[in-house]
């Protein structure tokens, strides 16, 4: 999957950005675009900072510096109508779920469309048991969401960030408690809407094996140094990446996970492992 | 020169501190050699036993050293090597009065801040909302005031009755003294109207469902329910404050009003037993209290509502992360909320004493 000409219209722009939790910088000096209809993966080791950037780019924080805009617009500075209507393109799966307790699967699914559409309830439910189904997870239509087991709970929340059919869906480590042959499933479902309705996808994930069949583009962060290191095809980065750290990130074993740049010869191994 | 030998697990652990990290400690070698050639095994207690020694010795610049180690072992004992144990085992000074103090102080006026910003948040969504009422969430607002309404009636009642009884008991006593017991009706229901009525209604409200508000909300807070509204475009003001505010509008008039009535029939008790009858307890109660006095004690209600409903929203939006952070914003949605009723009831007291009400 390269590059292809369709995929060059940026839709999300991310300039000079940097982010701080209570004056302590997490990340700084990020500029790089995501393109409409292309799956675009944040990759990097634990706790360097990808849901940071997702949360950021969706507007829950403000960037301590820097600009994101969507479709040109500047979303931190866009307040009421202007504000609803970036909100309205963006669907998203939180790392935890965060799922509706006190509603079951089903409501969950539903909400937005009772928010935004003026569809009658019985389209609602059709929609909401659709999108259950795309995630195989009819069957637990009624129940709530604590009776579900984590992996079910992620992907009631995979189909709750879908219901709005958005342009852009947003999907914090999707497959992160799945068995393989589930995840295996969500990598073909997102092609599938990406290639069919030119959906747009932002996906952090560690999955090497998903990151290989289903990004366009990979955007690498490294918590020490505390930016992004490298933006590329991931074939691109496995093979020929300037940065050691980035190569070892691609190449690397399922046990010996690269946590930073200051050990990068204490676990370099072999290509393959979980691939 | 130091030799370890055979097993350096939580087994023999105590035992080879005393003998080496001891007397380390009372008299540090310019040079430690480790001699671990003979150790088959060494678990996380003998890394941190080697990590100390380690540490000792560096701190007074001297030379540290591991011979003989084993191919096996070889990255195992690399982890015993902290990069600056002495930097991330110092304990943060414990802060002196003067900046505890500061602290405290800042703290307090950022909390009001927050409260003054909720309130003009709470008011203009109530204002937008009254333009835009299909979007109120009415099912979750009438499910609320059944919750903290409907479902308190009983305890309402009950602590209604019991206040009444023991306000008239208790005056009984020292009116007697003077013999004019037949004010006892006066007493007490100028002070369950005007005041005890809306304030234990208040309390009961603030620990019932001030909590639990904070309680819904807070773990929402954790769980990341709340970003996930404020995603959909749905802002938890409207989408949960705004249901439960209004809802303990909507109850806390009634319940204050069973509360006071309540109080007046557990006083007539006590009359009963001094003999008076009832006509004349009731022609007492109605000289005593008029509806305006009964109109203010069903509006310090109804504010001591919003207020224990509100701050109850605002302490689960507050909520940080962590295990314990659900449980202390409960705690502070309780006492702030019964704190802030009592200075609103001064508040009022004081101005409907000007205003003559
Ligand atoms: N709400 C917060 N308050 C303070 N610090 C935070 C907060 N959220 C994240 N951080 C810090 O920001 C850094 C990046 O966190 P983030 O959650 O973005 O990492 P991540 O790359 O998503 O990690 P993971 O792969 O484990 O999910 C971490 O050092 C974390 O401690
Ligand atoms: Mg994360």
């Amino acid at each position: 999957m390269k590059q292809d000409p369709s995929k060059s219209r940026p839709i999300i722009q991310v300039q000079g950005f940097a982010a701080a939790y209570g004056g302590r910088t997490v990340l700084k000096d990020l500029t790089f675009d995501i393109n409409q209809g292309e799956v675009f993966i944040i990759g990097g080791g634990s706790g360097c900072g990808k849901s940071t950037v997702l949360k950021h780019i969706i507007g829950l924080y403000d960037p301590a510096a820097g600009r994101i805009l969507v479709d040109g617009q500047d979303i931190t500075a866009a307040q009421g109508e202007d504000r609803l209507g970036i909100l309205r393109k963006f669907g998203v799966a939180y790392q935890s779920g965060a799922l509706f307790g006190n509603m079951t699967v089903l409501e969950n699914v539903r909400l937005p469309l009772e928010e935004y559409t003026a569809f009658s309830d019985a389209q609602m439910d059709i929609i909401a048991l659709t999108k259950l189904r795309q995630v195989s997870l009819e069957q637990a239509a009624g129940k709530l969401p604590s009776e579900l087991s984590g992996g079910m709970q992620k992907r009631a929340a995979i189909a709750r960030a879908m219901s709005l059919d958005p342009q852009i869906v947003f999907l914090d480590e999707p497959s992160a408690g799945l068995d393989p042959i589930t995840s295996a499933d969500l990598d073909e479902l997102i092609l599938d809407l990406n290639r069919s309705l030119n959906m747009t996808f932002v996906v952090v994930t560690h999955e090497l094996p998903s990151i290989f069949r289903i990004a366009d583009r990979v955007l690498v962060l490294d918590a020490a140094r505390k930016t992004m290191v490298a933006l590329d095809a991931p074939d691109t980065l496995r093979d020929s990446s300037p940065d050691a750290w980035v190569r070892q990130f691609f190449n690397r074993q399922a046990t010996g996970e690269a946590t930073s740049a200051s050990n990068e010869t204490a676990t370099a191994k072999s290509a393959g492992g979980k691939i | 020169m130091l030799t370890i030998a055979g097993r350096l697990d939580s087994g023999s652990f105590l035992q080879a501190w005393e003998q080496s990290v001891e007397p380390c400690r009372r008299n540090v070698p310019r040079k430690l050699l480790v001699d671990v050639s003979a150790m088959d095994y060494c678990d996380g207690a003998g890394l941190g036993l080697l990590s100390e020694l380690r540490r000792i010795v560096a701190s007074s610049h001297g030379k540290f050293e591991l011979a003989g180690v084993r191919e096996e072992h070889r990255r195992l004992l690399a982890m015993s090597e902290l990069t600056d144990p002495d930097a991330a085992l110092r304990r943060p000074a414990r802060e002196g009065i003067i900046l505890t103090l500061g602290r405290f102080a800042a703290e307090v006026m950022g909390d009001i801040r927050q409260i003054i910003t909720f309130i003009g948040e709470l008011l203009a969504t109530l204002v937008w909302m009254a333009r835009h009422p299909r979007r109120l969430r009415l099912g979750d607002m009438l499910a609320t005031a059944e919750k903290a309404g409907a479902n308190a009636t009983g305890v309402v009642c009950l602590l209604g009755f019991l206040v009444g009884l023991i306000l008239a008991f208790q005056t009984a006593g020292p009116l007697a003294v003077y013999g004019v017991q037949p004010m006892i009706p006066t007493i007490v229901s100028i002070a369950v109207v005007r005041e005890m009525g809306p304030l234990i209604t208040a309390i009961i409200l603030a620990g019932r469902s001030g909590s639990a508000f904070a309680a819904e909300i807070g773990t929402m807070k954790v769980t990341e329910e709340l970003n996930a509204l404020k995603t959909l475009g749905l802002e938890p003001v409207q989408f949960l404050v705004v249901p439960r505010v209004l809802a303990a509008l909507i109850v806390t008039p009634v319940l204050t009003a069973f509360n006071i009535l309540m109080s007046i029939i557990g006083a007539y008790i006590v009359m009963a037993a001094l003999g008076y009858s009832l006509s004349f307890y009731i022609n007492q109660v109605m000289g005593a209290v008029g509806l305006g006095d009964f109109i203010s004690g069903i509006f310090k209600g109804l504010i001591f509502g919003l207020i224990v409903a509100g701050i109850g929203c605002l302490r689960g939006m507050q909520t940080r992360s962590g295990p314990g952070a659900v449980g202390d914003s409960t705690t502070r949605a309780v006492v702030s909320g019964i704190v802030l009723t009592i200075v609103a009831d001064a508040v009022l007291g004081v101005l409907f004493y000007y205003l003559h009400i």
